[in-house]
């Protein structure tokens, strides 16, 4: 086991690195030094030539490589002349709202999918189980933004219940945190579709459990059907679901980019979104990486959380 | 679709010429054997009726976007400022858009260009995949290893970012979208076709080709490829599905085609204000069009991997 963690780990280390460099390539093509952003388009090549050198954007390739990958050790994710302030800063002032979000769309999800997909299960091939099939296919098929419009449309524009915009007055994480009206669309909309992909793999993973013999084992001794349920299938059908809620993270970070870019929410979504229009490259490079690094940590704990809730699982 | 984990070996493979190896009766010369395994799999798929709405609902949209603007002619070359967002009448069935545009006209251009770079970016993805994945299979060892980290990486970083950073500049034309997708979305069939190919490469038949001195893009092309194609066609049509839906997202976002070409997801790119405006005739037909096409690629791709699936038959 611990010797599984620790190659685990170190395949993590290198995946980790490979993020950092690829996107470093990717975005030295498109920008290769944001001497425009500083001087403005009508700097003269003497001033833009002195510029790059003052910086370092003189330097090759790999020299400008190597001290970024060795600022981002040091948590130094650069700087955004657009925005005048760090990247980190940017990102230190937006990161509690997103991460408040998609913990609470990812919380609900759970709480609907799970017991969800349970009772599909148990109840499948009836009128209940394709009804339910069916949504989730469309909810899986839609774009999270047309579902928020549908959402705007009936709880905001029909019923009035739900403000269709986040109001500007939502600055800080704690006012998100207090203000769940103002949030409720958003998360629903950002729920509704890692609902979708969720409940499907709940149902296929408990019809499974359902015809192991430690299903019939219960039922044979006599427990009620509630208890059966509760402690013998939700348990072991919960377990493919840490996988899946560690392979869901690149899909909620799009699911938060368009959520936010709809309901006007700060958070890190929206600032990448401005980010794009103003080819501010600093703040994309380091969303880029910041989110390749989520998405490998999420791999890694459902791995490691998989291995340690399983004992069937062992690595010798 | 779900891929596993970053960094997943498939260890349970055995090595060459193990004892392990599977012992299931000689496969892949007979020709009669395949194709019945085919028209066995086109059976499953069509008792499934699910799956053939599905397909009904995709080859409507293909006559409906490109047969279509030939019989309901649309000007949607020229804007017409003087009549902008009208409701659905006779002369527009679906009104007209902020420019003036026929909208019914428009989702039908919109579409021709959803489904070309839809199947256009899958073929590329699934050539690049099929090709990748075989390879590093067959090769094993070192490059195998090394080549499959480079998936990993590029795997890890969501593809929706990398695609808009790099939108910001190529994504003007139906060509250039398609490649942007197409060139990041090869990574999941290049995982599955692997995979294949670490089973299939131990099989008693391509063994025989080795040993008959089959070159090894023979194997590839002749022995492993054509073996794991029915991994690779159910991966396409979910391919095609996504690719219509990060189409979307580039559109929705303002960074789709180039005005005046028509894409879904740039037409609801203002709807916001549409739905705020009332103007539903703006919103929710190219919204439907959007959902039904994916939901049929879905349907069908759905269908198909329980069709080649053996041991779902008959359950």
């Amino acid at each position: 086991m611990t010797g599984y963690i620790v190659r685990r780990l170190m395949t993590a280390v290198i995946v980790t690195i490979g993020i950092a460099a690829i996107s470093f390539v990717l975005l030295h093509e498109l920008a290769a030094s944001p001497v425009n952003a500083v001087l403005g388009p009508k700097a003269s090549p003497q001033a833009i030539r002195a510029w790059n050198k003052a910086h370092g954007y003189d330097r090759t390739f790999l020299a400008q490589l190597f001290s970024y990958l060795n600022n981002l050790v040091h948590l130094n994710f650069g700087y955004s002349y657009k925005q005048g302030q760090s990247v980190g800063a940017l990102f230190d002032e937006n990161a509690g709202r997103s991460a408040y979000l998609s913990g609470a769309s990812l919380v609900l999800a759970l709480i609907i999918a799970i017991p969800l997909g349970i009772a599909q299960a148990v109840k499948r091939n009836s009128p209940g189980d394709y009804a339910v099939t069916a949504l989730t296919f469309a909810l899986y098929s839609m774009p999270s933004f047309f579902l928020g419009l549908i959402l705007i449309q009936i709880f905001a524009l029909d019923l009035h219940v739900f403000p269709p915009l986040v109001s500007d007055n939502i600055t800080t994480t704690w006012g998100a945190i207090t203000h769940p009206a103002q949030l409720f669309l958003p998360i629903v909309t950002l729920a509704a579709v890692t609902v979708a992909s969720f409940s499907r793999y709940m149902r296929s993973s408990a019809l499974d459990s359902l015809a192991q013999d430690y299903i019939r084992l219960a039922r044979a001794k006599g427990l009620s059907e509630r208890v059966v349920l509760s402690r013998h299938l939700l348990r072991n059908s919960c377990l493919p679901m840490i996988t899946l809620i560690g392979l869901s993270i690149p899909g909620l970070l799009a699911g938060n980019l368009l959520t936010e870019v709809l309901f006007n929410y700060p958070g890190l979504g929206l600032l990448f979104y401005n980010a794009l229009g103003n080819e501010d490259y600093p703040i994309l490079l380091a969303y880029t990486v910041i989110g390749g690094v989520l998405t490998v940590l999420g791999n890694l704990i459902a791995d490691i959380a998989v291995t340690a809730a399983d004992p069937r699982i062992r690595f010798d | 679709m779900i891929e596993f984990g970053a960094g997943e070996v498939a260890e349970g493979i055995p090595p060459f010429g193990s004892p392990n190896a599977p012992t299931t009766p000689p496969e892949g010369g007979e020709v009669a054997l395949l194709a019945s395994g085919w028209r066995l799999a086109l059976r499953e798929f069509l008792s499934n009726r699910l799956a053939v709405a599905g397909l009904v609902m995709l080859l409507f949209f293909v006559v409906f976007c490109f047969i279509g603007p030939l019989v309901y002619h649309t000007n949607q070359i020229y804007s017409s400022p003087l009549g902008t967002d009208l409701a659905p009448a006779g002369g527009h069935l679906l009104g007209t858009d902020d420019n003036g545009f026929d909208e019914l006209g428009r989702i039908m251009a919109g579409g021709q260009t959803a489904l070309e770079i839809g199947f256009f970016s899958a073929a590329i993805a699934t050539v690049i995949g099929t090709i990748y994945g075989a390879v590093s299979g067959l090769a094993g060892g070192l490059l195998d290893g090394v080549l499959m980290r480079f998936v990993d990486i590029l795997l890890s970083i969501p593809l929706l970012f990398i695609v808009l950073v790099l939108a910001t500049k190529f994504s003007a034309t139906v060509f250039e979208e398609s490649m942007l997708i197409g060139l990041f979305s090869w990574l999941v069939p290049a995982r599955l076709v692997r995979g294949e190919v670490l089973t299939l490469r131990v099989r008693d038949f391509v063994a025989a080709a080795r040993v008959m001195g089959a070159t090894r893009s023979r194997l590839v092309f002749r022995h492993l490829i054509p073996n794991a194609l029915s991994v690779v066609i159910v991966n396409v049509t979910f391919q095609v599905a996504d690719s219509i839906l990060i189409l979307s997202f580039l559109g929705f976002l303002g960074f789709g085609l180039q005005y005046p070409a028509a894409s879904w997801g740039d037409m609801l790119g203002d709807a916001q204000t549409h739905v705020s405006a009332g103007y539903w005739w703006l919103v929710y037909p190219v919204g439907g069009c959007l959902v039904a096409v994916v939901m049929a690629c879905n349907l069908i791709g759905d269908a198909l991997r329980d069709a080649f699936d053996v041991r779902l038959r008959r359950r």
